[in-house]
This record gives structure tokens, sequence and C-alpha cells, in this order.
């Protein structure tokens, strides 16, 4: 079974509706089929993968569809890395046809094996014809997705089509949405939230309105006029648009629920968020590409009851990233592998079919299913998980393991402090340094910060230095590169 | 049969189909239309269907058998009606998730 079963169970219930764009112009779930259907045909013509590099588009959803139906791997790529890494990532996917926005065409050379298709050929291709039924035997391996490694080179994670049927059918009922609904799109279609918003959207039946180059104006302008209901974000994105939309002095009263994931989402956003637009449901996603996306949910009730609560652990949640999906087993384990009681940090492990762990040549998950997601976390008294940050991030000063985030947060608690990011440094004396960047809207100093952590947190959690910067590094899905910080501050 | 999690079955005397989304704790026979469901991917001779039991089935629905937890998701409508070893089999309450997506 494949993950183009979800577009044929969405025709035969709902054929007409649409699928993808506006009401008045959009594609239909029975038009999106047949179009994928005759892409289908061209892409079995060659051997190989279907690569992608481009923006999202209905293209990006034809293709994805495609690729299914013919049973091949599908790879979208990252358009914002430099011409060699993505000539390199090219000739990896080789053999394969690569769908390609026709302003993106030269950027990757000639290579052999590689069916270049730019996107208006690939358009008239899936107009036209009369499609043929019927399953094509194939690879179980149904989206390869290159992850930005922190050293080396990116590795292909690789999504099964089992994984990703299952996080789809056990989140979502078919046809779901009310036909009012829709959903903006503005995460790249090279990130997990891309394509897991593809599936989602096509089982539930909520048209996908995509904005493929994201400003907060424009997100907000889009969002206004097709009434959008859903929309899922990163918290960059998050921030801009309630700035903005504070600046503008409006609203968004179609908006119903707002999703955000894909990084660290700091509480003052969140808090802000939730000002600006009151009546919204706000739902924080927590995931990794290797998990097919979402794995713990912070429900819009989690938000209103952390939100309003006079009891500290309670209102703490706001923080956390909620509850792991009931179809799930997610453990808290310390170094040596024990479980962890509530409370105590360790690495995040989870198992469960939507969980694929695997890349191409090796795999990550182990043999009994637990899948090690390199992120440390704990788990509350009522179950709740909170995120630390990545493993790799942990700060080892004096033998103490010291998590950025929490220094972060506090950071940016100050009135003057806009940002600020926190990493160690290596230190003959400690084994590591604390390091602060921070980036000031006001004239703040660097021990009146220090100050502030030490009274806040402990002296041994106080940064051993403050830098200010204008800027800090993240990259497009809002990840803060920490790595860049490292080495600029060394 | 081994109705393993994930296994596909399609009906003879309709176009129903499903999924097995959770296994059975003891064996059943799955039917649609009173008449036994084969692979998805096997052939068999189209069969006429109990008259009582031609109530139809529903893509995206969920079906359940209380007594063995077998849960069913219907990927393809048809006119029949499932059963598990001569139980019918309701339709399960949907419950959903926030969208996250």
């Amino acid at each position: 079974m494949r993950i183009s079963l979800l577009l044929d169970m969405a025709t035969e219930s709902f054929a007409d509706r649409v699928a993808l764009g506006t009401q008045g112009d959009g594609l239909s779930y029975a038009q999106l089929r047949v179009a994928a259907l005759n892409a289908r045909r061209a892409i079995e013509q060659h051997p190989g993968r279907v690569a992608y590099l481009g923006l999202n588009s209905r293209s990006f959803a034809v293709a994805l569809f495609a690729s299914s139906l013919a049973g091949r791997p599908f790879v979208p790529l990252n358009f914002r890395l430099t011409d060699d890494v993505l000539t390199r990532l090219v000739e990896r996917t080789a053999p394969c046809v690569l769908v390609v926005d026709d302003d993106m065409a030269d950027r990757v050379p000639e290579i052999a094996g590689v069916v270049r298709v730019p996107r208006t050929a690939f358009e008239a291709l899936y107009s036209d014809g009369t499609p043929s039924e019927g399953e094509s035997d194939g690879d179980d391996a149904a989206i390869l997705l290159f992850t930005s490694g922190t050293t080396g080179e990116p590795k292909a994670a690789m999504l099964r089509h089992s994984n990703l049927l299952s996080y789809v059918i056990s989140t979502i009922e078919l046809g779901s949405a009310e036909e009012d609904e829709a959903a903006l799109v503005s995460v790249p279609p090279y990130h997990i939230a891309g394509i897991s918003a593809l599936l989602t959207g096509t089982y539930a039946g909520r048209r996908i309105v995509y904005l493929p180059v994201f400003s907060a104006e424009d997100w907000i302008s889009l969002a206004a006029a097709e009434s959008v209901t859903h929309a899922m974000v990163v918290p960059t994105m998050l921030q801009r648009i309630v700035d903005e939309l504070e600046l503008q002095g409006r609203g968004l009263p179609a908006l119903r629920t707002l999703s955000y994931g894909g990084g660290r989402m700091p509480l003052s956003v969140v808090q802000k968020a939730m000002r600006v637009l009151p009546h919204v449901d706000f739902v924080n996603a927590y995931g990794l590409t290797e998990t097919s996306s979402t794995i713990a949910i912070l429900s819009p009730d989690d938000h209103r009851t952390a939100s309003s609560s006079s009891d500290e652990m309670v209102a703490k949640r706001l923080g956390s990233v909620g509850k792991p999906l009931p179809h799930l087993e997610l453990q808290v384990r310390d170094h040596q592998g024990n479980v962890q009681p509530p409370g105590s940090p360790g690495e995040v492990f989870v198992r469960g079919e939507q969980i694929s762990g695997e890349y191409v040549g090796h795999k990550t998950v182990r043999d009994d299913g637990w899948f090690p997601t390199k992120d440390m976390g704990w788990l509350d008294a009522d179950g709740y998980l909170f995120i630390e940050g990545r493993l790799d991030d942990v700060i080892v000063r004096g033998g103490e393991n010291i998590s950025p985030g929490e220094i972060e947060d506090v950071l940016r608690s100050h009135a003057d402090v806009a940002d600020a990011a926190v990493f160690g440094s290596p230190d003959d004396q400690w084994g590591e340094r604390i390091v602060a960047v921070v980036v000031r809207r006001g004239t703040v100093s660097e021990s009146v910060l220090r100050d502030l952590v030490r009274q806040q947190l402990r002296s041994t959690k106080t940064p051993d230095a403050v830098h200010f910067s204008d800027s800090l590094p993240y990259n497009e899905t809002g990840k803060l590169l920490r790595r860049e910080l490292r080495k600029q501050y060394r | 049969m081994e109705l393993k999690p994930g296994s596909r079955w399609k009906s003879l005397v309709c176009s129903t189909e499903a999924v097995v989304v959770r296994s059975p704790s003891q064996p059943v026979t799955l039917e649609c239309g009173g008449v036994q469901m084969i692979a998805h991917t096997a052939t068999g001779v189209p069969a006429a269907g109990a008259p009582e039991l031609m109530k139809g089935t529903q893509v995206g629905k969920r079906y359940l058998d209380t007594d063995t937890a077998l849960e069913l998701l219907c990927v393809k409508s048809g006119e029949g009606t499932l059963s598990a070893s001569g139980r019918l089999l309701p339709m399960k309450d949907a419950k959903r998730l926030p969208a996250s997506d």
C-alpha cells in the first residue's frame, strides 16, 4: 500500500472538492489524481527515483503522488543549498527524473542518468492524456529527505509508505475537514512538515493554499484573501506574523487553528501569539523527519489551561511539546539506556509504526523498534514532554550537563533582549565554557545579563561571556544554527 | 487467514476493500456480504452476497469487532457488510486529534 492510497480514498469520497489552490481556480482531488496518473506514465519511461527541485506548487503535489503511483522514491531537494552541494545531492539521487522549476534548471549541470523535466514541461505532460489505472510494482521507500547534518555529507532519511500511512491514518479521519476549511502551507516542500501537510490535507479533504515564498505581509494577505482556517508555521515565521499583525493592528477572523513546530518556540512568542489571536486554537507539534513528523502534541486546550493556571506545574506546560500521540510509545532514557522517572532528563526514544529511523545505507533505529531521537528532554508527572534541545548542543561544563535553552529563555525574558543563543566553547579548565550571543534592542550590559541568569538559575549556569550581535544565524525553517556560532566565537 | 496490521483484503461480492488497523486477539474469518474476503493481490471468483448482508461499507470509516478488538479501515466502498466469523462489524466512532499539519 502506498501513500497514493490517500489520494484514491479522497477522490472516492469527495472527488470534486478543491484540493489545491483557490475555490474558483483550484484543482479538485479527482483532477489531482488524473494529473498524477498522467505524470506516472512519463516517470515510468525512465529508471530510478523522482527528484524535485522547486518551490511549493501544484507540480510538487502531482510529482509526489505520481512517484507513489509509479512505485518510485520521491526526493524533494533543498533549493537554498549552494549549487555545488545541490549537484552532489542530485548525483547521489541518480538515476532519476528531476522535476525542476524553470528558473532553477541551470543550477545543476547535465548529469548521466538524470532526466531533467522543467516545470512548464511537467505541467504540460500531466495536464494531458488518458490516465491508465492499476498499481505498478515498486519500492517501499516513499520519500527520501536529505537532512542537514552537523558534520560531513547530508544523510538521506528514508520514509516508507507504511510509516507515512500509519501517521496519517492514525491521526486523521477521511474527509474530516469541513468544506470551508483551507490550509495555508508556507513550510518548504523539502521539509517533512511540507510533505505531511500535503498528505494530511489530502486525507482530511482540506484545501491547500501554497505560499511559495514566505514574508509575514504576504502570509497575512493570503490568509485573509483565502479565508484560511488552518496553518502550520515554524517558530521564526510565527514571530514575524504576530509582530506584523500587531503593527497592522489587525486579526485574522477566519483562522481557527495555528500549528507550529520544527524548532524550539520561545515562550514569549507563543504568549504574544495567544494575545494577538485570542480566538485561535494553537497546537505545538513536535516531531522529526525520521518520525514522519509529529510524535507529540500540545493541544489548544493545553495551551489555554497552562496560560490561565496559577499552578506552577500546569503553567509550565506552555513550554512543553505536550503529550505523545496515543498510538506511540515514548521513553526518556539516561545514557546507559535506563528509563528515567518523571522529572529526570535524558534522551527521548520513541517507537511506533510511523517511526522510520532509517537512512540510505544505514539506520539508527534499534532492532526492537526503539528510535533514539538525539533530543534531550524529560516527562512531567502527568506525561507532558519537555524538550531541552539537541543532545549535541548540551554543554558539559565542569562535569555538569547544561542545556542552552533554559539559559536562552532567561536571557530573552529581559526587556532589552530581542533574541539570544547559548552554546559551549572549548575551555582548558572547564572542558567547555558557556558563551551567550545576544541581540539587543536596548543598552543592557553583559554584567546585568549574567546577574539575571545567576539569580534565576544557578551560578554554574551563568554564561562565562556574553557577546552582542545584530542578528543570530537561523536556517530557513527557523532552526538556530549553534554550530555557526561556535565557529564564529571560538 | 492471517489478519496482520497493514494487510489489505477485498470482497468477492462487491468493491469493498479494507485494511487491518489492529489484529484480532483470536483468529477470525473476515467476510463481506457473508463471503470470506481474499487478499487484495489475489484473484477470486466473484460471488453473490447474502441479501441481508448487503448494507454497504463506506470508504474512510473504521469497523470494529468488539469481541476480538479487530479494527478495519475501509479503503474502498462497496455494497456488502463487513463481518468477522459471522459477527457484524459496527462502524467505530471517530475520535480526532487537533490538526497538527
